[in-house]
């Protein structure tokens, strides 16, 4: 299945494990993670070592920023093998089964659902104060005075029309429905919400409520590094 | 002498007018008067044409890098992206964003590389929306629409990148977003090694550019090593790194053409005070961090609250003090049509003498 993925046909041709990737790795300077090792566990074509890793935490560490790919002297990109393994993860349902995994589902309500909602990955009502302490005073006044502080910069503001966090028009938001619908967008969010679910009831909640949602975002075992 | 003639070999083609301008999610959260300045910049100073869409969504990105959004999904929401530009009468794609243009580079690539992920596109974009894909001609970031007309900025400059003080350049650190020319080298002015993007800019302004270890270091975003709580240690780890690595250089300001990068430099330097005292910047606040339309709006002598600078944590005035911009310190925070709405309490990168410890530390370190 993982071959089916054009990342891993692109990300992936003969590695010679000379570890490039690793040193330069953002996620690799915190966390007990290796690039290096992930694409020669892959690379082995072992699938019960391959199933390992979409069941762990470790898929989850990298952070995308693709340092990997200019560095490795193959042409390869261990990012995208990264996304091919969790795309897979997902589809089958493992990623429910870490810590780093279970994520997913904070992600798929805080940035896919408010797509689906908004037509921006993120707007600033979404930015709430409490679950970004990092975010500072400025923030804080941004947030309490959103209507005054963006309308200095923005005749549209949660508006129709040309400008910054204009609300998106009614046909636009249609569009990008269906483009969700007929290219399988959709079906993954629900993938993400069923697995989610089942893993839920299995720790004990009364499903992927709010609550089991919150945990996934904030816990941490400190397992990690 | 060679390493610096090195970025002349990744030279790129950009279009010099009629762009199709594609905002970003990040940015219009955090420097809606960035985006603003870079269309007045253009219109208003260089008589250059732009479009503003109202109709185009976001690229998805985001959610595409935190792993919920599929390939197929956000290969058809950029093909509409380039379908509207062509309804529009437009040819040259510009993004305002970094994750978008990487976005845009690299599925332009994929749909050559693999031809049947373009014609599934075109069939979905169809089905969805009844569109026809048509490619741009050129992409280009904002960064580089900045670069290309430097030296056009640069005659109009009502301001250099020197300290009235001494009459000495500011030393300036600039920052590329991982997005702009790692996953495609050829795609950036400079490459991935050695951009000269922000570089080209801050010489044609006056400034000095910093070399320094972790240049070239990731700011740490890390998409879901932000997004989620549990996941910020990683996040702030890394900004730290680079922090640390420049400081010793005593940059007068930073520089960046990624939103996300410099959202973070400028909010980690809040969180690391807060967390163990460590400012980096003189007299113990901190360094401003400013995106190039900042810096070409400065130059160019547009008023500092209506360019957003409010928006950061890190007080800029030091930095305008030195550049000899003048500014209304009572003028910083109003809101819409000069209306009073209150200021954010004092912290701990700021100016001013009142201080305030958030709760943020027992938050920071159980992350």
């Amino acid at each position: 299945m993982l071959t089916e993925d054009i990342r891993f046909v692109e990300g992936l041709k003969a590695c010679m494990n000379c570890g490039v990737c690793t040193a330069v790795c953002p996620a690799a300077e915190f966390y007990n993670y290796d690039p290096r090792q992930i694409v020669a566990t892959v690379q082995m074509r072992d699938d019960e070592e391959i199933e390992r890793l979409l069941r762990g935490d470790e898929i989850w560490y990298c952070g995308e920023c693709m340092s990997c790919r200019p560095r490795c002297p193959r042409g390869n990109t261990p990012g995208y093998v990264i996304q091919s393994l969790r795309t897979l993860s997902q589809r089958l349902g493992l990623f429910v089964e870490s810590e780093k995994g279970r994520q997913q589902l904070a992600l798929k309500r805080l940035i896919g659902d408010n797509i689906l909602a908004t037509g921006y990955c993120l707007t600033p009502r979404n930015i709430r104060p409490e679950l970004h302490p990092e975010q500072g005073a400025v923030w804080e006044w941004i947030f309490d005075n959103h209507e005054d502080v963006y309308g200095r910069f923005s005749q549209s503001y949660l508006r129709e029309g040309a400008g910054a966090l204009r609300r998106m028009d009614s046909g636009s938001m249609e569009e990008l429905h269906r483009i969700f619908e007929v290219s399988g967008g959709k079906e993954f969010f629900a993938t993400i919400e069923r697995h989610s679910e089942r893993k839920a009831r299995e720790m004990g909640y009364d499903g992927a409520t709010e609550e089991y949602m919150m945990q996934t975002y904030t816990y941490n075992s400190e397992n990690h590094y | 002498m060679a390493r610096r003639a090195s970025w002349q070999e990744y030279q790129k083609d950009i279009a010099a007018d009629n762009y199709y301008y594609a905002r970003s999610c990040i940015r219009q959260n955090f420097f809606p008067g960035s985006e603003r300045a870079f269309l007045d910049i253009l219109r208003n100073d260089l008589k250059i044409n732009i479009f503003d869409d109202p109709l185009h969504s976001s690229c998805t990105g985001i959610g595409y890098h935190s792993d919920v959004v599929p390939l197929e999904t956000i290969m058809t929401i950029v093909a509409r992206q380039f379908s509207l530009m062509a309804e529009a009468g437009y040819e040259n794609f510009v993004s305002s964003c970094i994750t978008s243009f990487g976005i845009y580079n690299e599925i332009l690539a994929t749909w050559e590389e693999f031809p049947e992920t373009e014609e599934r596109t075109r069939r979905f974009l169809k089905e969805a929306t009844g569109r026809e894909l048509v490619k741009p001609r050129s992409i280009a970031h904002t960064s580089d629409v900045m670069f290309l007309h430097r030296e056009a900025i640069a005659r109009r400059a009502k301001h250099c990148l020197i300290d009235v003080a001494t009459g000495e350049p500011l030393r300036v650190v600039e920052h590329i977003g991982c997005h702009y020319a790692k996953i495609f080298p050829k795609s950036g002015i400079g490459g991935s090694e050695f951009p000269y993007v922000l570089a080209g800019m801050i010489e044609s302004w006056g400034g000095e550019v910093v070399d320094y270890p972790e240049r070239r270091h990731c700011c740490g975003f890390g998409f879901r090593n932000y997004l989620v709580q549990a996941n910020r240690g990683s996040s702030v780890a890394n900004s730290h790194k680079k922090l640390e690595s420049m400081s010793p250089y005593k940059p007068d300001f930073i520089v960046a053409n990624c939103p996300g990068c410099a959202m973070f430099l400028d909010k980690w330097q809040y969180a690391i005070a807060e967390m163990d005292g460590t400012t980096y910047g003189v007299g113990g606040h901190g360094i401003p961090v400013l995106t190039y339309e900042e810096m070409a709006g400065l130059v160019l002598g547009y008023d500092p609250w209506e360019l957003g600078m409010q928006f950061h944590q890190v007080d800029v005035e030091p930095l305008l003090n030195k550049l000899g911009v003048e500014y209304d310190p009572d003028a910083k925070f109003l809101g819409r049509d000069g209306k009073r709405i209150g200021r954010p309490k004092s912290v701990a990168v700021n100016c001013s003498e009142q201080r305030q410890i958030y709760q943020i530390k027992d938050n920071l370190v159980r992350w």
